[in-house]
């Protein structure tokens, strides 16, 4: 498969560039992600807790599109984060019921108060 | 032909809700009771005909939608368990949940059994995160339902470590298309090398993701609390089959279809199993709550089916997915169990009860079966499927490990009788004194759990040489 | 070349700005309306990188979507009185001031760390239209799609009816 080893010649010599702008993007997603797990793990208050999460969400599809454009795959990782859009959204109002849930019996959002099960 | 397994159930779902009030909600019940019937027909037809030389997988892989999908000996044994655990949660649920409510439930339960079923049938990693979101989310509905503070506590705690769990997923598997282009399960293992740090730390990331979701130690913390404040039908399905299917199954289906098993993985999973085997049978003796305790013991199984794969021969996976079906049985026969002591007398608390066995004869005799099975006991079921885990780990030489499961064992038996006895056997208080045997249905199926148990152990020898050879041939 | 790789990284930096304002700020309104701009700020970003479907979902759907649900939700829970805001405020500090030089630190770590790794590329890809992948090899995850939305009509259904029967009581 002579013709396979000929595109990898090509695309090694575009490779350095984009090497530097992905490891970059790779820092950039685990700072964010970072964030996020500090937010979940710090917070006292539920919707904070949410807010978290969505910024961890937010680094996963950020890596996933760089992924696409470092191997010149977009159209596959658009349609990872079409669908992955769609499927968190879905989690998050459930998420936002049970915060209203917990809210209307214990008339508070912090989280301090949820410690009726023991661990 | 196999994307109709995921997509029948969800037109006619559409098709009957759509329909008015009255009709509806009768035609729902029993078009639920038809679907998990269907699935167990399913099951247990493909394997009569693949036994009398009928090529079914050639017939159903040879489909237009044949890309992505993908059906084997492992798949039709995941269906019959779903369907299974689900026809016992629904009967179940008759009886606790309240009339009007109980359409809502019976759709959450169908949509979940659907994404599981399009779990097992996905054959690309990206789906597999897909249904498991759907799997979790009809879980977070499910656990709250009734909308306790309790429930919706355990359900909350769930939810974080699920989201977190479900983001580290998806950042292996962004790094996995990164290496491969492609995010199916060929592409995946040809690129997949077991040499490159980026594809291994990939793997690592994947998997504790999905201990997360799986509930194994060290990232148990979720699962007693839900498990044990959901509602009771709720808890059944959880542990028979959702917290499996969407943590261990898909362990089994990487290992075997993508990863492989190089060694670095295979030690991390023999020591997750270890260690989960050994916290959830010592964690389990200091409860006071019936739940809580079988919560434990639920973890403690998971790891026998991790070490059992981790075994990395034929046989271990053959144990582990033959394990995974006991469980899914016999746990699921243990809940049933307790939610009827819970419906008749209104506590879980194992210091209140005492001989409920004279009033309820029944639920006392076939929880002395499920717990012998859970134990490792003959004839009983669970007893080869852990007899073959432990042969499988002495043929690969890891002999530590089969003396840990060896051990946990007795450990398991051991507080399983005692619950027994606290709960069960003895004189009745004065305050249960008026309590009667569940409701029918109810007992119909705890029979029917019992008898799989007992039929599946007495005549194990059909079963290996029937299902589980089939099993065996997909060697990694 | 140089043009655009400064434009990458600036557009980072705003990201990480933005997340940390979102994670920080005192009110739980402006943190929703951070998630916004992060949203925002991540649109720019995948629209840069060959991504324009992806990001036009983004911007409509996280940006505009999930922010109505996070201010919904804020504005039916109770708003915090001035003390309670500034006596929470300062014990914040304490806890979420340590934040940027995690972060920092976290990033500096992550570049030394993986300056020596490489990754081969993948061969091409056969199709190269979004539309066509979404539509014509990814049936189960359409599938999924529909289960998921069904879903969300339940747990909706579920979770918020009951608060109305309580209000009226």
């Amino acid at each position: 498969m002579w013709w396979f080893y000929l595109s990898k010649e090509k695309r090694k010599k575009m490779n350095n560039e984009m090497v530097t702008i992905f490891w970059i993007y790779n820092a950039f997603a685990l700072m964010l992600f970072a964030a996020g797990v500090y937010c979940v793990v710090v917070t006292r208050s539920l919707i904070r807790a949410l807010i978290g999460l969505e910024v961890m969400t937010k680094a996963a599809t950020l890596l996933i599109i760089v992924g696409g454009y470092v191997t010149n795959n977009t159209a596959a990782a658009q349609a990872l984060v079409i669908t992955m859009i769609v499927l968190e959204v879905v989690v998050i109002v459930v998420a936002a019921g049970i915060v209203l849930n917990i809210y209307r019996h214990n008339d508070s959002l912090d989280i301090r108060k949820l410690r009726n099960l023991r661990g | 032909m196999s994307l109709l397994f995921v997509l029948i159930p969800l037109l006619v779902l559409i098709f009957v809700n759509v329909l008015p009030k009255n009709v509806g909600k009768k035609i729902l019940f029993w078009y639920a009771i038809l679907l998990f019937l269907a699935q167990v027909i399913v099951a247990i037809a493909y394997y009569l005909l693949t036994k009398y030389g009928i090529p079914c997988e050639r017939l159903v892989e040879r489909s237009l939608f044949g890309r992505s999908i993908d059906v084997d000996g492992i798949t039709f044994i995941m269906m019959f368990c779903v369907g299974i655990v689900s026809l016992a949660s629904l009967i179940v649920a008759r009886c606790v949940i309240k009339k009007e409510e109980i359409s809502n439930y019976v759709n959450l339960l169908v949509i979940a059994a659907t994404g599981m079923s399009g779990l097992v049938i996905s054959s690309d990693i990206f789906s597999l995160y897909v249904f498991i979101e759907i799997i979790a989310v009809s879980s977070f509905i499910l656990i709250s339902f009734d909308r306790d503070i309790n429930a919706l506590e355990g359900t909350f705690k769930y939810i974080i470590m699920s989201a977190a769990a479900t983001v580290i997923m998806l950042t292996a598997i962004a790094m996995l298309f990164m290496s491969a282009g492609d995010t199916s399960f060929a592409a995946v293992k040809k690129s997949f090398d077991a040499h490159n740090v980026f594809t291994i730390c990939a793997a690592a990331l994947f998997l504790c993701g999905l201990f997360i979701k799986g509930g194994l130690v060290p990232f148990h913390a979720w699962l007693p609390d839900a498990y044990s404040s959901a509602p009771a039908p709720v808890t059944i399905f959880l542990a028979g089959i959702v917290t499996k299917m969407s943590g261990i199954y898909t362990i089994i289906r990487l290992v075997v279809s993508v990863f492989g098993l190089p060694a670095q993985i295979q030690s991390v999973i023999l020591m997750v199993g270890a260690v989960s085997i050994l916290i959830g049978a010592f964690a389990a003796m200091g409860q006071n709550d019936f739940k809580r305790m079988l919560a434990y013991s639920s973890i403690s199984q998971m790891g026998y089916i991790m070490i059992g794969l981790g075994a990395g021969n034929s046989l271990g996976l053959a144990g582990a997915v033959f394990h995974f079906f006991n469980h899914a049985i016999f746990k699921s026969l243990l809940f049933v169990n307790v939610s009827a002591v819970e419906m008749r007398t209104g506590t879980r608390n194992i210091g209140e009860l005492k001989g409920v066995q004279e009033k309820m004869p029944v639920t006392g005799w076939t929880s002395v079966v499920g717990l012998l099975s859970v134990s490792g006991v003959p004839p009983l079921s669970g007893f080869w499927s852990k007899l073959i885990i432990v042969i499988a780990l002495v043929q690969c030489g890891r002999f530590g490990y089969a003396v840990i499961a060896i051990l946990a064992s007795v450990v398991t038996l051991a507080y399983l009788l005692i619950l027994q006895r606290k709960v069960f056997w003895g004189n009745v208080t004065e305050k249960y004194a008026g309590i009667k045997e569940v409701c029918p249905s109810v007992v119909f199926v705890e029979i029917m759990l019992a008898g799989i148990t007992v039929l599946c152990g007495l005549f194990f020898p059909f079963f290996y040489n029937n299902f589980l050879t089939y099993i065996k041939e997909l060697i990694f | 070349m140089e043009h655009q790789f400064y434009f990458h990284l600036m557009m980072l930096i705003a990201i990480i700005l933005a997340a940390l304002w979102t994670v920080i700020s005192r009110s739980l309104l402006k943190a929703a309306l951070g998630l916004a701009m992060t949203s925002a700020i991540l649109t720019i970003v995948m629209f840069k990188l060959d991504s324009p479907l992806a990001a036009v979902f983004e911007l409509s759907v996280c940006a505009g979507l999930i922010t109505a649900i996070f201010v919904s939700t804020i504005s039916l829970t109770r708003i915090m009185t001035h003390q309670e805001i500034m006596a929470q405020s300062k014990d914040r500090m304490k806890r979420f001031g340590v934040l940027p030089l995690i972060i920092i630190f976290v990033g500096v770590g992550m570049w030394l760390m993986t300056k020596k790794l490489s990754i081969t590329l993948p061969p091409q890809a056969t199709e190269t239209d979004v539309r066509k992948v979404i539509w014509n090899m990814r049936h189960l995850d359409l599938i999924g799609q529909a289960i998921m939305l069904l879903a969300g009509v339940f747990g909706v259904v579920v979770l918020f009816k009951q608060g109305k029967e309580k209000e009226d009581e």
